[in-house]
């Protein structure tokens, strides 16, 4: 995986594991989801789908209900009408802990780390550990020094360099918090993991130390959901762009054949989906 | 393939104290020896095992009753209930067992009963009703105090059975008298500090302490976790009770209107962060052996106890002082 990824450093390559002219197969769909606030319409049945192995950023102004998609795909919300499917199954998050349990992983914008406990802790926090035998399962004792190998092990194979795991989270820069946070997520998701603006806070640097991070995620075989405000970084990694507007989802681009300024157009509503040159729909 | 290496990790020396699981105990730690080495120049009766086991003595009931101070301060809570809670305990206690003439261990479990009762209302009224801490249990200190006041009717119970004063009652090493109390203290600092770093539930409580709505999104049931932190805590209180009744040897009607603030004092001067998730319960011991190291030796020196409640005032600005400012280094 890792060589795999090293040829195509040099250039944004997309798309990697879907063969082209085959349909990878949809690991996460939505249709019709409506989710109503009182007076206030967040989604007005919008559709989703999310393929094998992609890059799916979502994308859409304020208000056009990105967080609400989102929120109904990782179990914060329980949408009003509509259906989820997860591998071709009908699916009922009735909470975020229900959704993880089914192997979907969100990492929050405000990164959801306990600061002044340590790395490996973070990684683990909810999900430690135990020692075997009896005794150590009633008292729950957690395993430290296996947590701590694991730990280590995980973050050395998403190239994540950060030297010790015993390092309290507040010790680390912006990024490598953002980086721990990922890790996590990677670590324990089996179907996809969701990343809520990854990158906000971060410097150039930092940020295009997350984007990498993320593409290996993806490499493992994780599909990724991105929401992001960031064009430069949605069009530096996504495989395909979902474009919420007004509660529903106008159209799904394909990064590599739409200029940027399209993909505003048709976010912001200046310009209908039905307008864009072949190709340009993914 | 990483083309952007990450920023390197800061210098390996710098960053050793703060690397230091117990770091938090070191200040106090240190704090604690000068205090002794000061005294010590000072009296000649101050180092001495009699000296220290009395001082033990001393710290003995404060010292239980800071440890479950602790896990709520912990949680970011704080508990000014827990002195009358054990007085209500203790006056069940002694009361059943006088007046009512039931078996002395039944009155214990009754006695622990109640203050684990109380510390589950205050966990009901914190989690459920989701009222700040501090008002919980200041309104429960003065229902709990009323509570102490009526059911005494205001007087002490004397002559209490020996199994109610058993920890009062001590073996000797050297020349100490070595309480079982305090042997039970120590005891339960060991059993519950090794929970707290060692157990999945102890690592829960450092979370809900440092970043609730992060350990909420890890799937921890925070709000579980508070329950019980408050039970146990209670329940620890109930112990302090026994504790009592084996130091004053009777039930006191006017015991634990202060040690709020005293158990309080203890965990602060003990490096544990009122704001929550950092600290270590140790620091909770070593903070009461510090008060009562300074008690010990200003009464030695001959000030009076007035300039003891002084200095322990100014403890308490400086250990909170002195640990805000290492953390705005570190």
């Amino acid at each position: 995986m890792t060589q795999m990824y090293s040829q195509n450093s040099g250039e944004p390559e997309k798309g990697l594991l879907i063969a082209p002219g085959a349909r990878a197969k949809p690991v996460m769909q939505a249709t019709g989801l409506v989710k109503r606030y009182g007076q206030v319409t967040a989604l007005d049945g919008t559709d989703f789908e999310l393929l094998e192995g992609e890059i799916l950023a979502v994308i859409g102004d304020n208000g056009a209900g990105k967080s609400s998609l989102i929120k109904a795909l990782s179990g914060a919300t329980i949408p009003d009408e509509g259906q989820i499917m997860l591998d071709g199954q009908p699916i009922h998050f009735r909470s975020p802990m229900d959704a993880r349990k089914h192997g979907i992983e969100t990492v929050y914008q405000d990164l959801a780390v306990a600061p002044a406990m340590s790395i490996a802790e973070n990684l683990f926090l909810g999900r430690e550990i135990l020692k075997p035998g009896a005794l150590n399962r009633l008292f729950r004792i957690v395993d430290k020094k296996k947590m701590l190998e694991e730990a280590t092990r995980h973050m050395q194979d998403l190239k994540i360099g950060i030297r010790s795991m015993k390092q309290a989270v507040e010790t680390l820069s912006g990024g490598q918090r953002q980086g721990v946070a990922v890790a996590r997520s990677a670590a324990f998701a089996q179907h996809v993991v969701i990343l809520d603006e990854p990158t906000a806070a971060l410097g150039v640097k930092e940020g295009n130390m997350v984007l990498e991070l993320i593409k290996r995620v993806r490499d493992r075989g994780l599909p990724v959901i991105l929401i992001s405000h960031n064009m430069p970084h949605v069009f530096q990694i996504a495989d395909r762009i979902h474009i919420q507007r007004l509660g529903r989802r106008a159209a799904v681009v394909n990064p590599k054949n739409i200029s940027m300024s399209d993909t505003v157009a048709i976010m912001t509503g200046a310009m209908r989906p039905d307008e864009l040159g072949p190709g340009m729909l993914a | 393939m990483t083309t952007q290496s990450p920023p390197t990790p800061p210098l390996e020396r710098k960053n050793l104290l703060s690397r230091l699981p117990n770091s938090s105990v070191l200040g106090p730690l240190v704090a604690l020896f000068v205090a002794i080495l000061f005294f010590s120049t000072q009296s000649p009766n101050f180092f001495t095992a009699s000296n220290f086991s009395l001082i033990l003595q001393q710290v003995m009931v404060v010292g239980v009753l800071a440890i479950g101070q602790t896990l709520i301060i912990l949680t970011a809570g704080i508990d000014l209930s827990n002195g009358v809670i054990m007085a209500l305990g203790q006056m069940v206690m002694a009361k059943l067992a006088v007046e009512a003439g039931l078996p002395p261990l039944l009155t214990i479990f009754l006695g622990l009963t109640v203050a684990t009762l109380c510390g589950l209302v205050n966990g009901i009224l914190v989690t459920r009703v989701r009222l700040p801490p501090f008002i919980v249990t200041l309104g429960m200190y003065n229902i709990v105090l009323a509570l102490v006041q009526i059911y005494s009717k205001g007087q002490s119970v004397n002559s209490l059975p020996p199994a109610l004063t058993f920890f009062g009652q001590f073996f000797s090493f050297s020349n100490a008298n070595i309480l079982y109390g305090v042997v039970l203290m120590v005891l339960l600092y060991a059993v519950v500090s090794y929970m707290l770093s060692s157990s999945a539930p102890g690592r829960h409580l450092y979370a809900v302490g440092n970043n609730p709505e992060a350990a909420r999104l890890t799937g921890i049931p925070t709000q579980r976790v508070l329950l019980w932190v408050y039970t146990l805590a209670g329940f620890i209180y109930g112990i302090a009770a026994l504790l009592l009744l084996g130091r004053v040897g009777s039930g006191s009607a006017t015991a634990g209107q202060t040690e709020n603030l005293d158990s309080i004092t203890a965990v602060v001067i003990g490096g544990i962060s009122l704001f929550g998730g950092r600290g270590v319960l140790w620091g909770s011991l070593i903070g009461a052996v510090i008060v009562g190291v300074f008690r010990s030796g200003l009464t030695q020196m001959g000030l009076p106890s007035e300039a003891q409640t002084l200095i322990t005032g100014v403890l308490v600005i400086l250990a909170v002082a002195v640990d805000q400012w290492s953390r705005r280094k570190a």
